[in-house]
């Protein structure tokens, strides 16, 4: 029987949310496919990490170890997932639309020559074969990739699908694989952790996003403090970045991050089609502007026309009072 | 120092993407196209190294139809050196295809060294720098935010976002490929003697390029579903209306 194989991530010694909303979705194809689920986690002295992926529908778990396999290194981790794909016999590779499986994943379907299909939101079987329905145009378009090749890979976006548990309380025993991962010509000589517990913005389950609105780099504190209870990643439009107010990786929007969180609070945002096509697909959209008339509010599921400096550290308050 | 931009013509931001019936794709009549927003900034960095290294030559190079030439002529007014235009010859590329394409350019001109943009903002399928890593079997990086070139100019120090908050500074040996992100550089304009010279500065057309057959092909274009109509939060006052938002939010959308 062929593989459904998984690729998973850990930071600091925990497995990511992504590695269970992988598992649900994978458990849903392997059975529609008749696949056997496995996942694959890359890394040193990984102790049981992965082990409740069981609950998840992971049938195998395995650990792809190495001394040399420390810190991430791209190629590294395309040279095992392709080795491991080729032992298991994987027919549809997985992964999530991180940093890592965007550039893992094409790495070995080059390698394969399997199609790869980035960031994709929805995964479906048809005519025995992965379909991967994907954004294209920053979402303002969707499209279907079907695949010629006999192995499929696909990248899911962060958030697309809740995680489900199947078989409560099932644990897995890794196995361990011991390979030689390839060198490649790049060294990894630091990585810098700049502040503890940071929310990245395209994984974030809540985003509170400012505009050039808010007038000043200071003034986004307003945003950091209501982001704050709620756990928050803080995002700006490109007019609060080419104005200074906020640093690019907070950019969302066409040219900047394309987001996926189930909150998106929109403080000062106008509303170009080009921040909405980076953040439509939120499930659900606050907006909070001076202007009635800014075309936020038409794509906003709730609205208060307003000062946002007045709104939000209202706001705030009451969050945190909810919060009590 | 032999440096090339693989560049993108993609459709303007502000484009309405109509599908078309059928699926089949999208209209592309009216469509103003640009070089891709992330391909400036690989034009930037190529033209920076070439500034510091005497003797190099920057080669930008584009793969689609007659079109595309525009986007070339915009890299060479830049300052880029030389400018070859696969032409496409109005067949379909897929990532893998498009990825062999520019790997057999890069292996013909000798390339030591490689800018792109991290995506294409019409496909966002950021996959060009890592297929071009295993395809030419060299060291990559993306998306690089720090470009520094080593003394000897042999490698370069790169810096890159892992995640929030999380950096990573690693140093890549040339012959290397560079996904370029927003913050590497401010690309600069095209100048009025940059743009006379381009027209005279060679254009290369390559056909042919074409190897093997799609792994993938894109199918049932559609929109987004349409979001039904939100409601505005109305009260006697900001703490009134902002109870309502939060109330709602926790009960009715259950977000928080």
């Amino acid at each position: 029987m062929g593989t459904l194989l998984l690729y998973v991530e850990q930071h600091a010694g925990v497995l990511k949310k992504s590695a269970y909303e992988l598992a649900t979705q994978g458990s849903r194809l392997a059975k529609e496919k008749g696949l056997d689920l496995a996942a694959l986690l890359i890394g040193n002295n990984l102790g049981n990490l992965g082990e409740d992926l069981g609950a998840y529908g992971v049938k195998n778990l395995y650990h792809g170890c190495h001394p040399d396999l420390d810190s991430y290194k791209a190629a590294a981790h395309a040279a095992v997932l392709t080795q491991m794909s080729q032992d298991l016999k994987a027919e549809i590779i997985l992964a999530s639309a991180s940093l890592a499986g965007l550039e893992v994943l094409p790495r070995v379907g080059a390698c394969l020559k399997a199609g790869v299909a980035s960031d994709c939101t929805a995964l479906k079987i048809a005519n025995g074969k992965l379909v991967a329905t994907r954004p294209v145009f920053a979402g303002k378009a969707l499209v279907d990739v079907h695949f010629s090749s006999a192995v499929q890979i696909a990248s899911l976006r962060p958030n697309s699908c809740p995680p489900q548990v199947s078989a409560p309380g099932a644990k897995l025993k890794p196995q361990k694989k011991e390979l030689s991962p390839a060198s490649s010509g790049l060294i990894v000589k630091e990585v810098k952790e700049a502040s503890v517990g940071k929310v990245d913005l395209a994984e974030a389950e809540i985003i509170v996003s400012g505009g050039r609105a808010l007038g000043s780099q200071e003034n986004f504190k307003i945003l950091q403090d209501l982001a704050q209870p709620l756990g928050a990643a803080v995002g700006a439009s490109r007019a609060a970045v080419d104005a200074g107010y906020a640093k690019h990786e907070m950019q969302v929007g066409q040219t900047g991050k394309t987001v996926n969180p189930k909150l998106y609070i929109a403080c000062g945002i106008s509303g170009a089609i080009q921040h909405l096509a980076g953040m439509q697909t939120s499930k659900v959209i606050v907006a909070i502007n001076k202007d009635p008339e800014a075309p936020i509010f038409s794509r906003a599921d709730y609205g208060i026309v307003g000062d946002l400096f007045e709104v939000v550290p209202a706001l705030t308050e009451e969050v945190k009072k909810l919060h009590r | 120092m032999k440096i090339a931009i693989f560049l993108k013509q993609v459709p303007d931001t502000a484009s309405k993407i109509q599908i078309l019936s059928g699926g089949a794709g999208y209209e592309s009549n009216g469509i103003k196209y640009i070089v891709n927003p992330y391909d400036e900034l690989a034009i930037e960095a190529a033209l920076q190294v070439k500034e510091k290294v005497a003797g190099s030559e920057v080669l930008v190079v584009s793969l689609g139809p007659a079109r595309v030439v525009e986007a070339i002529r915009t890299a060479l007014a830049m300052g880029a050196d030389r400018g070859i235009h696969i032409d496409d010859e109005g067949q379909t590329y897929d990532n893998f295809q498009t990825s062999c394409a520019l790997a057999e350019i890069a292996r013909r001109e000798a390339v030591d060294l490689i800018f792109c943009g991290k995506k294409a903002i019409d496909d966002d399928a950021s996959q060009t720098v890592s297929t071009l890593a295993e395809l030419l079997q060299w060291p990559a990086c993306t998306p690089v935010l720090r470009f520094e070139l080593k003394a000897d100019h042999q490698g370069a120090i790169l810096g890159r976002n892992m995640s929030a908050g999380v950096e990573e500074i690693s140093e890549v040996s040339f012959p290397a490929i560079i996904g370029c992100e927003k913050g590497l550089n401010t690309p600069r304009y095209a100048s009025l003697p940059g743009i006379m010279k381009a027209k005279s500065k060679p254009l290369a057309v390559v056909k042919g390029l074409k190897s093997g057959d799609p792994l993938c092909s894109l199918e049932n274009w559609h929109s987004p579903a349409a979001r039904s109509a939100g409601q505005i939060i109305d009260g006697p006052s900001v703490l009134a209306k902002v109870q309502v938002l939060v109330k709602r939010l926790h009960e009715e959308a259950k977000v928080i």
